[in-house]
């Protein structure tokens, strides 16, 4: 408990009045990678949401490396290292490749990530850097997305469903760069609604149902039967 | 005929600097200020309080009124937005209309308090007559060129700032999703702060040179209004390049429309508006979105 990077005790959000997180109960350890499966609707994207500030969260709902986050807003929580991939990628659509990656190094966070170190990561976005970014491939965007969470050089890094709408040969290339991320010590939490992709690419996984954690455990250890059951509440 | 095209493309240079402050606060927040030509207006009456003075007339006063003026329109601007106009902001576009035209009485009524309905202007000495002549036996008035000068510096300095600059990227990115840029830990409130701070350095320029040029009165801000918004219409949302051509074409017009009767200049600008309204809704110059 005391030695988790992340976590949640009881997290509750809302949408207005209507309750999105009913008690959400998490843990990410250093170096680790977890995953959250889920139907649509479970409350993935609202967990990473309140993860980053926002939605509003109880401030000590949230912890990142024993501090209370919960109450800040998302620029002090990028610049404590936790970046997120938004769901649909989000790019900036009136900026460049470049000007996006430029964009998520903003916070001025220190650390080993830049330009150069993107590019030589994923070479194709150094050939495209002057062209706007909406203007790419769906798995190019998906790259400069990455990249450009990347850039404030987190210490955790949440992605919301990077394989939405790309082909299963662009979502195994993503997935591919995942390890020599996690290598350098940095954290993944990845939201996916591929039930296979995410126990492959995880240590751990979490599933969610109508808000709560219906289901977690090592990702080997989970079977077919018990994933199903958690999912749909059978 | 060159005359009427050389006077219209000086007066487009005017409505310009009206324009560029509504076509920058537009296009970084979404929010149609109602009072542009009121701010104006204010502006040229704090021109003509600060040079009166600092003695009328010489040209060094003028200079000195404006070196004042500009960084207190950026101040005044930055905490207007910062304490007032976000707020107002949102998904819904009413809020912010109305407290602008609010303030737009505000000014009209506080300014006919002080000043009067009296029409007023900068005596511009020397400048005011000045020319400069041309091959062909046409001469330009100085003022008019000092306008237009000003209009282009002012539209390429904005479109450098926004194209080139660590600033203009940030009001780039609040402009297309204020969610993300936040997320990467951009304060959109200070950034649009931030914005409408420029957006009244040239708000300020403007009344400088309405005072100089002509007269003002505390009841003049609606029309001005009305011509920044058509040239902010008319060239579309796609850059500031955008603002001065639509200014120029508005500026040509009325010359055109005064040419052919002294009636006819205001209506035939309107009617180019209503135009392009109708055959190219989205302005000459449209934004361009993924």
């Amino acid at each position: 408990m005391s030695n988790a990077l992340v976590s949640t005790t009881g997290l509750t959000a809302f949408y207005g009045d209507a309750q999105a997180l009913f008690g959400v109960d998490f843990e990410l350890h250093a170096g680790e990678t977890v995953a959250i499966i889920g139907a649509n609707g479970a409350g993935k994207s609202t967990f990473l949401k309140s993860l980053t500030g926002l939605l509003k969260a109880p401030r000590e709902a949230i912890r990142f490396d024993g501090r209370p986050i919960g109450s800040l807003p998302p620029g002090a929580i990028v610049r404590q290292g936790l970046a997120m991939v938004p769901e649909g990628r989000r790019l900036f659509p009136s900026l460049s490749v470049e000007e996006n990656l430029l964009m998520g190094g903003f916070a001025g966070r220190p650390g080993p990530w830049n330009l150069q170190r993107l590019f030589a990561m994923f070479p194709i976005l150094a050939q495209k850097r002057h062209v706007p970014g909406t203007s790419l491939s769906g798995g190019q965007q998906q790259m400069v997305a990455i990249g450009r969470a990347l850039m404030s050089n987190p210490r955790v890094l949440l992605c919301d469903e990077l394989s939405l709408g790309l082909a299963p040969i662009v979502i195994k290339e993503i997935y591919d760069a995942l390890p020599t991320l996690t290598a350098e010590g940095l954290s993944v939490v990845i939201v996916e609604q591929d039930v296979s992709v995410a126990q492959r690419v995880s240590q751990r996984v979490y599933c969610f149902q109508e808000g709560r954690v219906a289901l977690h455990g090592r990702s080997e250890a989970l079977t077919r039967e018990q994933i199903a059951q958690a999912y749909f509440g059978l | 005929m060159i005359e009427t095209l050389i006077q219209g493309l000086l007066l487009g240079g005017l409505y310009c600097l009206f324009a560029l402050g509504q076509s920058l606060m537009f296009g970084v927040m979404r929010l149609t200020n109602t009072a542009q030509g009121d701010f104006i207006v204010l502006a040229a009456f704090a021109a003509i309080a600060a040079t009166s003075l600092l003695g009328s007339g010489a040209a060094m006063s003028i200079v000195a009124a404006g070196l004042l003026l500009l960084p207190l329109a950026f101040g005044f601007g930055f905490l207007l937005q910062r304490q007032v106009l976000n707020g107002t902001l949102g998904r819904d576009p009413l809020p912010s209309l109305v407290v602008t035209f609010g303030l737009s009485i505000v000014i009209q009524n506080a300014l006919l308090e002080l000043f009067s309905a009296d029409p007023r202007a900068i005596d511009a000495g020397a400048l005011a007559t000045r020319s400069i002549a041309l091959p062909g036996g046409l001469a330009v008035g100085a003022l008019p060129l000092l306008v237009f000068a000003a209009a282009l510096a002012c539209t390429g300095a904005l479109q450098w700032l926004f194209g080139h600059t660590r600033l203009g990227r940030a009001f780039r990115a609040v402009s297309d999703d204020r969610e993300i840029a936040e997320l990467m830990g951009l304060d959109s409130n200070r950034i649009y702060a931030l914005a409408t701070g420029i957006a009244f350095v040239v708000i300020a320029l403007a009344g400088l040179f309405q005072a100089l040029r002509t007269t003002v009165s505390p009841a003049d801000g609606p029309l001005l209004l009305l011509f920044a918004f058509e040239a902010v219409i008319i060239g579309g949302m796609g850059s500031f390049w955008g603002t001065f051509v639509g200014a120029m074409v508005l500026g040509l017009t009325q010359q055109i429309g005064f040419r052919i009767d002294p009636g006819w200049g205001i209506l035939m600008g309107h009617g180019v508006f209503l135009a392009v309204l109708v055959v190219r809704p989205q302005g000459l110059f449209p934004k361009t979105r993924g």
